[in-house]
């Protein structure tokens, strides 16, 4: 595969033809928030989070999505990068009922991580406060739509990895949502095998075993690489991560 | 007592909150000792003032804005204070007592006044008596200019000792990197 170099903040760096400008700074220890993203499952560009600047394109372009091109000058983190990664965390935050306070997911969010991370200190937009649903006619777990951020992980997760296809996304725009089966109750889907992976890779507390109480359902997100090296090196490696 | 125009005259108010804020703040223990020497409490409510004086240097918010009495209040607090800082995530984001406005004011009076009432179930209606609610509860700084936050569900009191003392000696307190949390 042919070498590619390129500049990110100033200073050079080679990487492989085919990779994602998101796959090289994680590489090289270089800092981008992202949410939509999750290493093992596709990419599907969709938070905007990771957007960097690229010298001679006036577009903003999405990490996780862009591939590396020879001679690319990259800028990773810049006052006009940063503005638009606090818009974005200012506006999820709005357009959800997220309440850290009373949430199980509390100290253990990567919403609240990537608050704290583009210093968000206000919100400036008005809140929404949606009338959204809970679903917990599932035996082992609930679905809090308040609390969903849209990342579909939980979509990807369950048909890439699990290979349910349990969960879609239904709606657009504001009325965007997710839906199990064909949009009946979680609890009562045939193809659902209680498998968790799901409740595992969901970012915020949209998703959480039942019985947790505030701020006591942690995400072990190490699973997933586990499940796909063994499937694809037949290596067992360590789940703790 | 001698020289108490020359301190900071520091105000706290309690609109829309639990007064878990005002309790963390009470949590300062021998620090408030320290505190009562540099500072003068002209309004709180530990302390029977009235009416919001004028001229405050710094004044802590704690609650989200919820009635119109708190509406009101919070444009008093603006004209008066120098500094207004939002004091915990109610005032900051409207946090639990935001939590009331998916529903409708008028399901909210029922249930608190009719449903959950053990002995007498009549609804509130003089607004002279009993401040009406707003139709959603939402942050301060939605409704006048805020000008530091104190985050936390309540700010620890390490938290407030370090927005006090960077207030009082005139810078106003960054959060971004130290005590920035939310919950
Ligand atoms: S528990 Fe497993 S099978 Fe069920 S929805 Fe979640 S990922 Fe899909
Ligand atoms: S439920 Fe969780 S994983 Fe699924 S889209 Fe919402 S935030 Fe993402
Ligand atoms: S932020 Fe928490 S402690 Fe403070 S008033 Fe609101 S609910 Fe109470
Ligand atoms: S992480 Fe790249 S768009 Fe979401």
């Amino acid at each position: 595969m042919a070498v590619k170099t390129l500049t990110i903040n100033g200073d050079q760096y080679s990487a492989q033809e085919g990779e994602s400008i998101l796959a090289v700074c994680r590489q090289h220890h270089i800092p981008i928030p992202t949410l939509c993203h999750l290493e093992g499952l596709s990419t599907v560009g969709a938070c905007r989070l990771c957007v960097v600047q690229i010298e001679g394109n006036p577009r903003l372009l999405p990490a996780c999505t862009t591939k590396v091109e020879e001679g690319m000058i990259i800028q990773t983190s810049t006052p006009k990068l940063e503005k638009y990664r606090r818009m974005i965390v200012a506006l999820l935050a709005s357009e959800g009922n997220h309440v850290c306070a009373v949430c199980v997911a509390n100290n253990h969010c990567e919403l609240q991580d990537l608050a704290y991370q583009v210093g968000l200190v206000r919100v400036r937009y008005p809140y929404l406060y949606p009338d959204k649903k809970l679903d917990a006619t599932h035996r082992e777990y609930v679905m809090d739509h308040n609390r969903c951020v849209l990342c579909t992980r939980c979509v990807r997760v369950c048909d890439e990895v699990e290979g349910a296809h349990v969960w879609d996304v239904a709606g657009r725009g504001i009325n965007c949502e997710i839906v199990s089966g064909l949009g009946g109750n979680w609890g009562d889907t045939q193809t659902c095998t209680e498998c968790g992976k799901c409740v595992m890779v969901c970012p915020t507390g949209a998703l959480f075993e039942k019985g947790v109480t505030v701020s006591e359902m942690e995400k072990k997100k190490g699973f997933l690489k586990y499940i796909i090296t063994a499937r694809q090196k037949k290596e067992w490696i360590s789940q703790s991560e | 007592m001698a020289g108490t125009e020359t301190k900071p005259r520091v105000a706290t108010v309690w609109l829309g909150g639990c007064s878990g804020c005002h309790m963390s703040f009470l949590d300062l223990d021998e620090r408030l000792l320290d505190l009562a020497d540099k500072i003068q409490l002209v309004y709180s409510p530990i302390a029977d003032v009235k009416e919001f004086p004028q001229n405050v240097d710094i004044t802590l918010v704690e609650g989200a804005v919820t009635n119109d009495e708190n509406e009101e209040m919070a444009h008093i607090i603006r004209k008066h204070s120098r500094y207004v800082l939002s004091f915990g995530d109610c005032a900051t984001t409207g946090n639990v007592t935001a939590m009331r406005n998916r529903f409708g004011t008028e399901a909210l009076i029922d249930r608190a006044y009719q449903e959950l009432a053990d002995i007498s179930n009549s609804k509130p209606n003089d607004h002279t008596l009993i401040a009406q609610l707003l139709p959603q509860a939402i942050p301060l700084h939605h409704v006048i200019r805020v000008d530091a936050f104190l985050h936390g569900c309540p700010p620890t009191p390490d938290e407030i000792w370090f927005a006090i003392n960077e207030l009082l000696n005139g810078r106003i307190p960054v959060f971004n990197t130290q005590f920035l949390r939310y919950g």
